[in-house]
């Protein structure tokens, strides 16, 4: 019945092998990719990092030294903004979905909406920003900025608060009930709370997504030579400082660039590590 | 409730207390809809505000701005064709790149990593995903196409730039920055999306489909081939769409290496531009008038094509998902 055929063996083998090998090169290109990266950064930022470039602003095209004080502060400014403002939004939205909208059309659609927005793509999120804010008050800001962001940190918080929210045990809920407390209370207090980490993990995700993004902010923040944090006027922010260092002619703005690449992949991966350890806190207990 | 609430027996202020929660609640209720009504109305108003400001130029060069090359902001003649072919080639040379190097990893990741490595490892690839966008952009152009322009482009100009017809895709001056760099760089940004996501589907497969696989005596590789592909077909393919998705909207990778020129040409060498590349550098620049609104114009496209590939890969997606719960 067994049919010993040798070639037959040898072929699948062979097969296999060749698979198999195929699967450990991919993964071997992913690590080098990632490798080459970080060492790339690390080498080339790390000689641009220096007390100058976080006590300096950024310097006049040609004139040596200087740093990207006004970027960064500019950066974290538009950013704390955007987590103030996309938290709330963000979290209710989520306990909508998760407590309220179980099957209905309206939260199936929004569901799906917020998929989409997760993924659209950031260059129109900042042009329509530009189209509703920067062109009816005629001037790039540092809130239009921010507004840019939030957009697109939105869709992370409902997501995730939804998805963890979805994992607390229905128990939970229905001992609070039982014992007479209205569903908002059971939300808020219950619910939310007992799925605190993972919402914490939403937020700092979303916060580690916008940090880096750079097309947004083109059109809606602008970029500003000098220090200020006025969020009514165009306002620095490291990612478009880089890009612009980047592309220019000079080497010490292309050397402050790789120092700002550095900071902001470094405060990225930070993020997105921190967010993964107090996911696992919330495991572990 | 009611006959609980007006029941004599319950004191008044117990039944204001109540009366009073369920005030509050249907207050809590509306006022978190309306923000999960948000959500939906901003991409509403994406979608209005594109169509409003691009109407302009539609009206002006009609369906033809779509397939017309000139792009000429001095005289006021655009057409772009030359942005969207550039943003369709890129992404299509990102996928012929990322989708095999992302179903190895994801192989690798599901069926044959040890088990202690399969989270760092896993990790690893999800942070890989995380970098910024901009970093991309200047490992593409600093680090990646100098050294695609010496070694890579004559490599590949020497051996499949000599097939007949074909071989004029990699045709041209040995620049580095290009098409098919930006296509490449792409690829590298997308391979960890697409990556997770198999791995995720993959991840479903009930473990007791794989084991009666592998009792009959087939080889891991067998496995993947005739098991695990098969049932998790829809999800891959939702995860592939996903990837699409991210390389045709991705903005600073791929201004940093495509070369920015309103340029078609044949070979993959050559310079070009994408609609999302094309709105980052002129956007900031463009009057009102016909070029900014041919900008919105191409961003309206961009914005369709993306919707519409993100559609599909969330069906596919849902669909995996509830053959999951039917299967089980």
């Amino acid at each position: 019945m067994i049919s010993r055929d040798p070639t037959l063996f040898a072929k699948r083998k062979r097969a296999n092998l060749f698979g198999l090998t195929f699967s450990l090169v991919a993964m071997s290109i992913g690590m080098i990719f990632l490798l080459w990266i970080l060492a790339i950064l690390l080498f080339k930022g790390f000689s641009a990092i220096s007390p100058a470039l976080f006590l300096e602003i950024s310097p006049a095209p040609g004139t040596p030294g200087g740093g990207l004080a006004n970027a960064i502060i500019g950066s974290l400014l538009m950013v704390f903004f955007c987590a103030f403002l996309s938290t709330p939004i963000g979290i209710l939205a989520g306990i909508y979905l998760s407590e309220y909208g179980d099957n209905n059309k309206f939260s199936q659609v929004t569901r799906f909406v917020t998929d989409i927005m997760l993924s659209a793509p950031s260059i129109v999120i900042g042009l329509f920003v530009y189209a509703i804010i920067v062109y009816q008050v005629k001037h790039f800001s540092g809130w239009a900025g921010t507004v840019a962001l939030s957009l697109i940190a939105i869709p992370v918080v409902v997501r995730t608060t939804e998805n963890m929210l979805k994992l607390v045990p229905s128990t939970l809920r229905e001992a609070a009930f039982a014992l007479g407390a209205p569903k908002w209370k059971v939300s808020l207090t219950v619910v939310l709370r007992a799925a605190k980490s993972g919402v914490i993990t939403g937020v700092l995700l979303a916060i580690a997504r916008v940090s880096g993004e750079t097309a947004p902010l083109l059109f809606t923040a602008l970029n500003n030579q000098f220090f200020s944090t006025n969020m009514n006027a165009p306002m620095a922010n490291l990612p478009v400082m880089i890009f612009q260092f980047a592309m220019s002619p000079y080497d010490n703005w292309v050397n402050l660039a790789w120092g700002g690449a550095l900071l902001i992949t470094f405060a990225v991966l930070g993020l997105n590590i921190l967010a993964r350890v107090v996911l696992r806190e919330k495991v572990s207990v | 409730m009611d006959a609980v609430l007006n029941n004599n027996t319950v004191s008044p202020k117990v039944l204001s207390i109540a009366k009073q929660q369920r005030v509050v609640d249907r207050v809590f209720k509306y006022t978190i809809q309306f923000f999960a009504l948000s959500v939906l109305l901003t991409l509403l108003g994406i979608i209005a505000s594109l169509i409003f400001n691009a109407a302009p130029a539609l009206s002006k060069f009609g369906f033809g701005f779509f397939t017309t090359v000139e792009w000429d902001v001095v005289n006021g003649e655009f057409g772009g064709l030359i942005a969207i072919y550039g943003t369709i080639i890129t992404s299509v040379i990102a996928l012929i790149i990322a989708v095999p190097l992302s179903f190895g990893i994801a192989v690798f990741l599901t069926e044959m990593c040890p088990s202690i490595l399969r989270r760092p490892l896993g990790t690893a690839i999800e942070i890989l995903a995380a970098v910024p966008s901009i970093i991309y952009g200047m490992f593409g152009l600093f680090i990646f196409a100098p050294i695609f322009a010496q070694y890579i482009q004559p490599a590949l100009a020497g051996t499949l730039g000599q097939i007949p017809g074909f071989g004029i895709l990699f045709s041209g001056a040995f620049n580095g920055i290009g098409i098919l760099c930006a296509g490449l760089i792409l690829a590298m940004m997308i391979l960890p999306f697409i990556a997770s996501v198999m791995r995720d589907v993959f991840e479903i497969v009930p473990p007791v489909l794989k084991e009666s696989a592998y009792g009959i005596g087939c080889t891991t590789w067998e496995v993947v081939r005739n098991v695990v592909l098969p049932y998790t077909k829809t999800g891959v393919i939702g995860g592939i769409m996903l990837g699409l998705g991210r390389a045709l909207g991705e903005t600073m990778a791929v201004t940093f290496v495509i070369g920015n020129a309103h340029k078609l040409s044949a070979s993959l060498f050559a310079p070009g531009n994408s609609i999302a590349s094309t709105l980052a550098n002129e956007f900031g620049e463009a009057e009102v008038g016909a070029h900014y609104s041919s900008l919105f114009a191409l961003g309206l496209a961009l914005f369709v094509i993306t919707f519409i590939v993100l559609t599909l890969a969330k069906f596919m997606l849902m669909r995996m998902e509830a053959n999951q719960g039917a299967k089980t």
